[in-house]
């Protein structure tokens, strides 16, 4: 591991101040990936900020009947809180889908969010990456890449997003707070956090330098059923080759309210809204399913040994949506 | 502003079994390497080094983590317990016991990081917490085998001595509840 100065941060103000006053300064939280790439040489931060001893923990209420979410709460305390597992059942089952207890027990809300891929060339320094080194070149395309993404892909990056706790974020319309080093607070939408690789895959996110994270905040919860399925190479601790996040309201026999997320699929967490209209107004069938995840799956391209991944897609979603739609027993 | 410089051993103070510990590190030792290269505590192992194994898992505040994936400099504030202060070859921990008497284990190398696992885990299960597997997310869960096995994944055995880790976790859990 490169040698780095560190700082534990009192408060936020002095965390902001820390991290735009040294070059190569990074914020730290939970650590359990920032760490573990800095032990394989993927990261190389030259300073780190840490802000576990931060006030930006705890869950509440907000007026409008959401739920904030500090930052540093960590995904077993989230996936645990009385509030998620009544209300956003979706939020703790993609979380205990995911990593491990002792994972689950450091790893913060904000820190999920902003994890790196697991694909196997960014994690390698001795092979190209352009998300490592821009312009080096993408192993994964024409090489190994059954993990691989199928959707949000570019010619210069086809890694997949890990996250599940995101995929469940992204359904449920969470925001995430956050303030710049000039003290200026931003709120952003999932989809505005999160960046496609395109020609820059080294740029994930739109968090400007020495942004941080604050908080996640949750819209109150729809109507409807909620679920989290998962597809993986084994039973427990292993990133999604497919997951869905979904929410599903029924109302006499017809959809009057869907929304559709997708993990390990994707460059980002993946949402296709015009997908989740055609459910809208309809009577659930086989038919209608696969018409959702025909325009799921429109731009969909697989790169060799992941195109399982789109009829692996197709058939997830449509046992989902039969599962959320079924007449209550 | 209390920067630690990268090329300067520091001074850190950690709390471990109920003892503080004083040490001089750099700032990236992790929390395993400073109990056992430091402190000669040697009972967290090193397996992966990456949070995959679980053979380095110590309990931080009572909470299981994995300390291959913490810098030991994170931890001033903490209480830190290792096998070492759950229980001796004079006075087993009964879950340690419970290890022998199901024979939990083969070469030993992922015992002590099953041992503090188990005990973090029986504390998440008995605050209510669900897991992967639980029906139902909302009543606390009934730590059937199959429940122990999804909780207890984060910690590999090549051995494969799975079976009977469950058994000695479960026998554990059950004694342990008839005494409540």
């Amino acid at each position: 591991m490169m040698a780095f100065d560190y700082l534990r941060a009192t408060d936020a103000r002095e965390a902001l101040d820390a991290v735009q006053a040294r070059d190569g300064a990074r914020f730290i939280a939970g650590g359990t990936n920032l760490l573990d790439l800095m032990k394989l040489g993927v990261e190389t931060p030259r300073r780190l900020v840490d802000i576990g001893a931060l006030e930006m923990g705890g869950v509440e209420e907000t007026g409008d009947g959401g739920l904030r979410i500090g930052a540093l709460v960590p995904n077993s305390d989230l996936a645990a809180h009385p509030l998620v597992r009544a209300r956003y059942p979706v939020l703790s089952r993609a979380i205990l889908a995911g990593a491990s207890g002792q994972l689950r027990n450091k790893a913060t809300t904000a820190g999920n969010l902003l994890q790196r891929t697991r694909c196997y060339f960014f994690y390698d320094p001795a092979v190209p990456c352009n998300k490592r080194a821009p312009g080096a070149g993408c192993s994964a395309i024409g090489g190994f890449n059954r993990i691989m993404a199928v959707l949000g892909t570019s010619e210069h990056c086809i890694a997949s997003h890990p996250s599940d706790m995101a995929v469940a974020m992204r359904v449920l319309d969470a925001r995430v707070q956050t303030v710049l080093p000039s003290g200026e607070q931003r709120s952003l939408t999932l989809e505005e956090l999160y960046r496609l690789p395109g020609d820059t895959p080294h740029l994930e996110t739109r968090l400007q330098a020495g942004e941080l994270i604050t908080a996640v905040v949750l819209p109150p919860p729809t109507p409807g059923r909620q679920t989290y399925r998962k597809v993986r190479d084994r039973a427990s601790y292993a990133f999604a080759l497919v997951s869905i996040a979904a929410i599903v309201e029924s109302d006499g026999g017809r959809i009057a309210r869907a929304a559709l997320a997708f993990g390990g699929v994707g460059a980002m967490p993946w949402r296709n809204r015009a997908a989740e209209e055609l459910l809208i107004g309809e009577r659930s069938s086989r038919a209608l399913f696969e018409r959702v995840a025909d325009a799921v799956l429109a731009e969909a391209t697989g790169y060799g040994e992941n195109d399982f991944k789109i009829p692996l897609l197709r058939r997830t979603l449509t046992a989902v949506l039969a599962e959320l739609t079924e007449a209550a027993a | 502003m209390n920067w630690i410089d990268a090329d300067a051993d520091a001074p850190l103070t950690l709390r471990i079994n109920g003892v503080p510990h004083s040490l001089r590190i750099d700032t990236r030792v992790t929390l395993l390497d400073a109990l056992r290269e430091h402190l000669a505590l040697t009972g967290a192992k090193k397996g992966c080094d990456h949070g995959q194994c679980g053979a380095c898992t110590v309990l931080v505040n009572g909470r299981r983590i994995n300390s291959c994936l913490s810098l030991a400099m994170m931890h001033v504030d903490d209480e830190i317990t290792t096998i070492e202060g759950i229980g001796s070859p004079e006075a087993l921990h009964p879950l340690q016991a419970a290890f022998i008497e199901a024979d939990g284990f083969q070469c030993g190398y992922c015992t002590s990081g099953q041992i503090c696992s188990a005990l973090g885990m029986l504390d998440e299960a008995a605050a209510g917490w669900p897991s992967h597997v639980s029906g139902d997310l909302v009543s606390g869960p009934a730590l059937d085998p199959g429940e122990i096995r999804e909780r207890m994944s984060g910690n590999l055995c090549r051995c494969a001595a799975y079976p009977r880790i469950v058994e000695a976790i479960s026998s554990y859990a059950v004694a342990k509840e008839a005494a409540a």
